[in-house]
């Protein structure tokens, strides 16, 4: 989709909501070098959400959305939970259908789009919760990463069931007492990033959404890379702040002091050698970019 | 954006020409030939402009679902994989459907059960996927014989539910089942059911239409619903997300969207009589001992008016073809002279039997049976007996029946 698709007819332009007004003045379809700092500039992606003051993904979730290299030829794909109370005003197409089925819905999408469209960019990025992409979801998280399906899963790792109430999760830490763990979670927490990169992703991701540029950073190379090599996964911490007793602006704090460099988000990556190279020349391309943008902007001076 | 009526006469990869299908369906040449119904299922499929179809191996549609993959590696369809189970399959085939192709997909029995959450969602998202369902047994002890007991969980799924009978049936429901599905005004899901084994796994002449011939392609502009492809503005589709609210505008909102989607498996019964024919099938209605089937059971019931006949016993037939819609009108018009209306089932409880119950009046006419199940045959000796015993007349006893 182009940007001229959503145009508005002058005739309607007044009976149109404000809100879809500013989406075609001022979002940024279509921006090449789009990405978080345009947050407060333009028209985001997202407009208000119905998730708690404060919530840590509701942050993740504009970071995610002004970082999409090509919102307009992305679908997304959600699950049952609190992203779902957002993504019905996410300015992308995206899908909610059941609980869990995320990676299969993507998987069937994405081979549509493929056929539909053949030799164009059509990304699919699935963003669900961690009760959804590892516990009821796992067998087609998995799946859809053995099948080497070409889109870019991220969970958003709140190490609960948020939702339903707080209900212990399979991300959740051991010894963690909730609901459905009344004497303390049995278990450890389930290493999915490393199961991840077993199960054939080519770009996997553990980290915390407190800097909006490496949010910007990561989503940028995932996208890219499960669109021209295979899939990959996005780990990212977003606590639910509600459920571990905390107050609304102390989510910062609890993220910062989660990703140190001995705890459970400490910042890890994991780049398969193709997907290496793609992400070299990627930053090739992009540095003679700014350098012809650079030389322009000398000439015109001159 | 494609336009159906412009792609007419034009060719395909495959040489195919995109045909009007009811030119295709009423005045192409028809070749006879002798098939299995999985065989048949494939070649419906090489004429029906498939973009997505998805596999999963249970008996008895394994063969069918391995045969479309074929056609696959030929070309015909558009993509193709396994999945890795009935509900992920189901998921994968509405992702698909989401993403505007025309999908496909097969499964039988307690796969139709693993997969079932899938099918109000496919129905409530409203996208025109057709699943073959080649029924077999779902209880426990494993059985993977023919038995139709899962249709019955099919029927309020909000799918329309089609049910045939033969091989010949089913080559053309399939490709007319896609033209009732994708109208604009209904845009929903089609079970196709047959009896498994019994259709499937049989040799039968079944007249084909060309194979260079084949459906027009899908046109998912023409859904009810926005096609998921960022092909068309992505329109907050709730300022408020009413999913999960406590309020009045919730349940109304979720109360009309339900009711709307009852409302298109009402309006699919012009499309279903335009091209089934009706959704009931009639043979001497005016007699007062009528047969009322869906499936084999009909084909079984067509011989026991043959052996009744011979002995002087006169007995009317009404084939259902289409379950949902259901034909309430026409079963009740063409039972209204019997004095006995008899229901063979391939199933324990007579979901049938109770569908017409609550349809016609004086419903104690209605004779739930004879039932066979788990894998059983019907042979029309026993729809005899049934109807002899239920007349007082003198039948001869079925070994083991202990009569």
């Amino acid at each position: 989709m182009s940007k001229e698709r959503i145009q508005i007819s002058e005739d309607l332009y007044d009976i149109m909501p404000p809100d879809y007004q500013d989406l075609v003045k001022s979002a940024t379809y279509g921006k090449e070098d789009r990405g978080w700092k345009d947050i407060g500039t333009s028209k985001e992606l997202i407009e208000q959400h119905s998730l708690c003051a404060g919530c840590p993904e509701s942050m993740a979730f504009r970071y995610i959305l002004a970082s999409l290299p090509n919102p307009e030829d992305t679908v997304m794909v959600g699950s049952t939970g609190c992203t779902s109370l957002v993504f019905p005003m996410v300015a992308v197409h995206n899908i909610h259908s059941l609980f869990g089925n995320q990676n299969a819905i993507a998987s069937g999408l994405k081979r549509a789009l493929s056929v539909r469209f053949p030799g164009r960019v059509k990304d699919v990025v699935v963003l669900a919760g961690d009760g959804a992409t590892v516990d009821i979801g796992l067998d087609m998280t998995l799946q859809a990463w053995f099948r080497q399906e070409k889109f870019t899963t991220i969970c958003f790792d709140n190490e609960l069931y948020a939702n339903t109430g707080g209900q212990e999760s399979g991300l959740m830490q051991k010894g963690f007492v909730a609901k459905m763990a009344p004497v303390g979670k049995l278990f450890d927490k389930v290493r999915l990033p490393e199961i991840a990169r077993e199960s054939g992703c080519h770009y996997v991701i553990n980290c915390t959404v407190s800097k909006p540029s490496l949010v910007e950073k990561v989503i940028r190379n995932a996208v890219h890379i499960a669109r021209e090599i295979g899939p990959t996964y996005l780990q990212l911490y977003t606590p639910c702040i509600l459920e571990i007793g905390k107050n609304s602006m102390e989510g910062l704090q609890e993220m910062r002091d989660s990703e140190k460099p001995t705890e459970r988000f400490a910042y890890k990556e994991y780049i398969s050698e193709p997907a290496k190279q793609l992400l070299a020349e990627l930053a090739a391309k992009d540095k003679e970019r700014k350098a012809a943008a650079k030389q322009l902007a000398g000439q015109a001076s001159a | 954006m494609a336009d159906i009526h412009s792609v007419i006469g034009t060719k395909n990869k495959k040489g195919q020409t995109y045909t009007d299908t009811w030119k295709l369906m009423n005045e192409a040449p028809r070749t006879p030939s002798f098939f299995t119904g999985s065989e048949v299922i494939k070649e419906a499929l090489r004429r029906a402009s498939c973009d997505v179809m998805i596999a999963y191996p249970i008996t008895p549609q394994s063969e069918a679902a391995a045969l479309i993959g074929e056609l696959f590696a030929e070309g015909y369809i558009g993509d193709y994989f396994r999945g890795e189970s009935e509900f992920a399959v189901m998921s994968q085939c509405a992702g698909a459907a989401f993403g505007g192709a025309r999908v496909f997909t097969t499964t039988a029995g307690p796969g139709t059960m693993r997969a079932m959450e899938n099918f109000p969602m496919w129905s409530g998202a409203r996208l025109p996927i057709q699943m073959i369902v080649t029924c077999r047994g779902i209880n426990s002890p494993l059985s993977i014989q023919p038995d139709t007991l899962e249709i019955a969980y099919l029927l309020n799924t909000g799918m329309l539910v089609w049910h045939a009978e033969t091989a010949q049936d089913f080559f053309d429901w399939i490709l007319k089942g896609y033209m009732v599905s994708e109208e604009p005004d209904v845009h929903l899901p089609l079970a196709l059911c047959c009896d498994g084994f019994f259709v499937t796994h049989t040799k039968d002449v079944v007249n084909l239409t060309p194979a260079d011939m084949c459906l027009p392609p899908y046109d998912p502009y023409r859904s009810p619903v926005p096609c998921m492809d960022m092909e068309c503005p992505p329109v907050r589709m709730m300022r408020d997300p009413f999913v999960m609210k406590s309020n009045y505008i919730s349940y109304a909102t979720h109360a009309s969207w339900q009711q709307e989607i009852w409302a298109a498996v009402e309006r699919s019964r012009k499309h279903s009589i335009h091209w089934l024919n009706g959704l009931i099938d009639t043979e001497n209605t005016d007699a007062e001992i009528i047969i009322v089937a869906s499936g084999t059971a009909v084909s079984q019931g067509r011989e026991a008016i043959r052996l009744l006949e011979d002995e002087g016993v006169r007995c009317g037939l009404v084939k259902v073809k289409t379950l949902r819609p259901w034909p309430e009108e026409e079963i009740r018009e063409a039972t209204k002279n019997a004095k006995h209306i008899f229901v063979p089932e391939f199933n324990v409880t007579g979901w049938l039997a109770k569908e017409i119950k609550a349809t016609i009046p004086n419903h104690e006419r209605v004779h739930a049976g004879p039932h066979v199940c788990g894998g059983m045959t019907m042979p029309p000796e026993i729809i005899v007996s049934e109807i002899k015993t239920a007349l007082g007349m003198k039948t001869f006893s079925l070994a083991g029946r202990g009569s």
